[in-house]
């Protein structure tokens, strides 16, 4: 080998050190887990290959729950936090006065620690012995029965993981969109406005196809981002997720591969890739759909 | 006389409508600012009062009259979130050094030098961008654990370092910079590694930074592998350590303390944040994405 190209691999070597064993090996033998059948992780044994984990994982009633809780996760939360976002972001462009101080706070949420401030949700939403806690509080105010949203019923826990999911992934969400509706070319605005057109209408038909692109990325990551929650229903449930009903596909990976119920990597390996393939899936309709609807400038 | 008045009319409906859309914007961007902050006051607000007025509130108050940082002693001397806080330091200051090592190298070799399979290898590593880490970690589990670094700290670190998108994001903005200023120095004798640490590093100090940034955040929450690869306390990270804290730390019912506790892991990212605010929000809005 030339002297160049010796030198370059060089500067190249401890990134794909790095890479080659903690991402491109594991990539490869997380496939081959999946389809060892009876995988022993002590003596290292296995004695067959098939499609046994796959069947297995979705026989299992936790593994299918998860994947109802992670499905009601995504649908709620990814039109809400997007059209939320989109919300607070018009709102924001609209202002000038305290615009940088109102960025800031919004903000605030993408630099907390999930674990740290999803046990403030949890006292928030918590109905103890001693207290009902603050949102019963409320709740009494307008004159409803208290509710135990962390311990209670199905739907108010997940209400729960779904307003803090929400708080957490809408910084993010904000900063992406005020960006973007900033960098619409105002000569369109100005136009719009010499031919007298209506606000609704502005909105409608210049600012819209303008973000489009934006709007569509953080669909996409927005999808990707809900599969994979996990931490905030750690958070808000504590660790043990299938005992509260509230596991995520994550959380049901890591259960079999670690903690109490885990021992399981082969299980662990298929679970994953089927999240992986659902994910997979999901983006690549979100392509197709946003072919129709998402104006890219040329 | 007519026709001005009608001017004046409609530019003073005019002038009410958009001070009834100023009100209405202001009043949303306020209420959603304090649902924001809300959480934050509270945990505040609870850190600061005492075990027992916290107990008898049935009612929870909106303010105290008697705050006091006696819970904020026991957070430091009843668990051990002090030895929490410099596991997380260390952990998050060597991941980010080696993290910057590696990532300036690689973005060096991929914006400067010319060599074969370039491309072909460039394309392999934004390939590798697409892997969710949830597919990689099982096996990275089994190799930490069968190399026996559970509950060590190179096994928290290693498989943290490398991040292919801050590979990608220092390439770009290696690549901005003339290549006259490469030839210039070549002709006057200056080894590769010297160009890149006397003249690539200081001009691309922000993204340096801000990529610095976005680490430390990532670092500083860290859960999952954390969680996987430590059961021993003495390595566990914060927010490991605010599990272990709520689960059998003060005993379940002392709020105050576990309040106390969280705000202690919350301020340093929030004061990081403060100060590089500009920094970190370019940053994010190149492509972080949390997680």
């Amino acid at each position: 080998m030339e002297k160049r190209t010796m030198k370059a691999w060089l500067y190249l070597l401890p990134a794909i050190l790095f890479l080659g064993v903690f991402m491109v090996y594991p990539l490869v033998d997380v496939l081959i887990y999946s389809f060892e059948e009876g995988y022993n992780s002590a003596s290292q044994s296995f004695f067959g290959v098939g499609g046994y984990n796959y069947s297995y994982v979705l026989h299992d009633p936790y593994f299918l729950q998860a994947l109802k809780n992670t499905f009601l996760l995504v649908v709620i939360t990814v039109p809400a936090s997007t059209a939320l976002a989109l919300l607070v972001s018009v709102g924001l462009s609209s202002i000038k006065p305290l615009r940088d101080l109102f960025q800031t706070i919004y903000f605030l949420p993408y630099v907390t620690n999930t674990l740290a401030v999803g046990l403030v949700f949890m006292i928030l939403f918590k109905k103890t012995a001693y207290s009902d806690g603050l949102i019963n509080l409320f709740l009494h105010w307008f004159g409803s029965p208290s509710i135990d949203f962390i311990e209670g019923p199905y739907w108010a826990k997940m209400f729960v993981l779904c307003f803090y999911t929400i708080w957490v992934v809408l910084p993010f969400k904000i900063l992406i969109l005020t960006s973007a509706l900033a960098s619409v070319n105002q000569d369109y605005y100005n136009a719009a406005r010499v031919d007298g057109t209506r606000r609704g209408r502005i909105f409608r038909r210049i600012t819209l196809p303008m973000i489009s692109p934006m709007i569509f990325y953080l669909v996409i990551t927005g999808f990707i981002g809900a599969f994979k929650a996990y931490s905030d229903a750690v958070a808000l449930f504590g660790t043990d997720l299938n005992a509260a009903g509230m596991n995520t596909i994550v959380g049901y990976v890591y259960d079999m591969l670690y903690g109490d119920s885990g021992g399981y990597p082969s299980y662990a390996s298929a679970a994953a890739i089927l999240l992986f393939a659902i994910v997979l899936t999901i983006t690549c309709i979100n392509l197709l759909v946003s072919k129709k609807h998402v104006h890219y400038s040329k | 006389m007519q026709d001005q008045m009608d001017y004046q009319k409609i530019g003073k409906s005019a002038k009410a409508r958009r001070i009834l859309r100023n009100i209405f914007v202001y009043t949303m961007l306020t209420f959603w600012a304090l649902i924001v902050l809300f959480p934050f006051y509270w945990m505040v607000l609870t850190s600061v009062k005492s075990y027992s007025t916290y107990n008898a509130e049935y009612i929870p108050k909106f303010f105290t009259l008697a705050p006091t940082l006696a819970n904020y002693a026991d957070a430091f001397t009843s668990v051990s979130l002090g030895r929490y806080l410099l596991n997380t330091l260390l952990f998050t200051v060597v991941t980010t050094a080696l993290m910057l090592f590696v990532t300036t190298l690689a973005a060096f070799a991929f914006a400067r030098l010319e060599f074969r399979g370039k491309n072909l290898i460039f394309t392999l590593f934004l390939a590798l961008m697409m892997i969710p880490n949830e597919l990689v970690i099982i096996t990275n589990f089994v190799t930490v654990t069968n190399a026996d670094l559970r509950n060590t700290f190179t096994g928290l670190i290693l498989p943290s370092v490398t991040s292919v998108f801050y590979i990608y994001l220092l390439r770009e903005n290696f690549a901005q910079i003339p290549d006259t200023l490469y030839y210039a120095a070549k002709v006057d004798g200056t080894s590769d590694l010297r160009y890149l640490r006397r003249v690539m590093l200081p001009i691309c100090r922000p993204t340096l930074i801000t990529i610095g940034i976005l680490k430390i955040i990532e670092c500083w929450n860290s859960y999952v592998w954390p969680r996987l690869i430590t059961d021993d306390a003495d390595y566990y990270l914060v927010s490991n350590g605010i599990q272990e804290i709520r689960e059998n730390g003060f005993g379940r019912e002392n709020i105050p303390a576990m309040m106390a506790a969280v705000v202690v892991i919350s301020l340093p990212l929030i004061v990081l944040f403060l100060i590089f605010r500009k920094k970190v929000m370019e940053g994010v809005s190149r492509g972080g994405m949390k997680g």
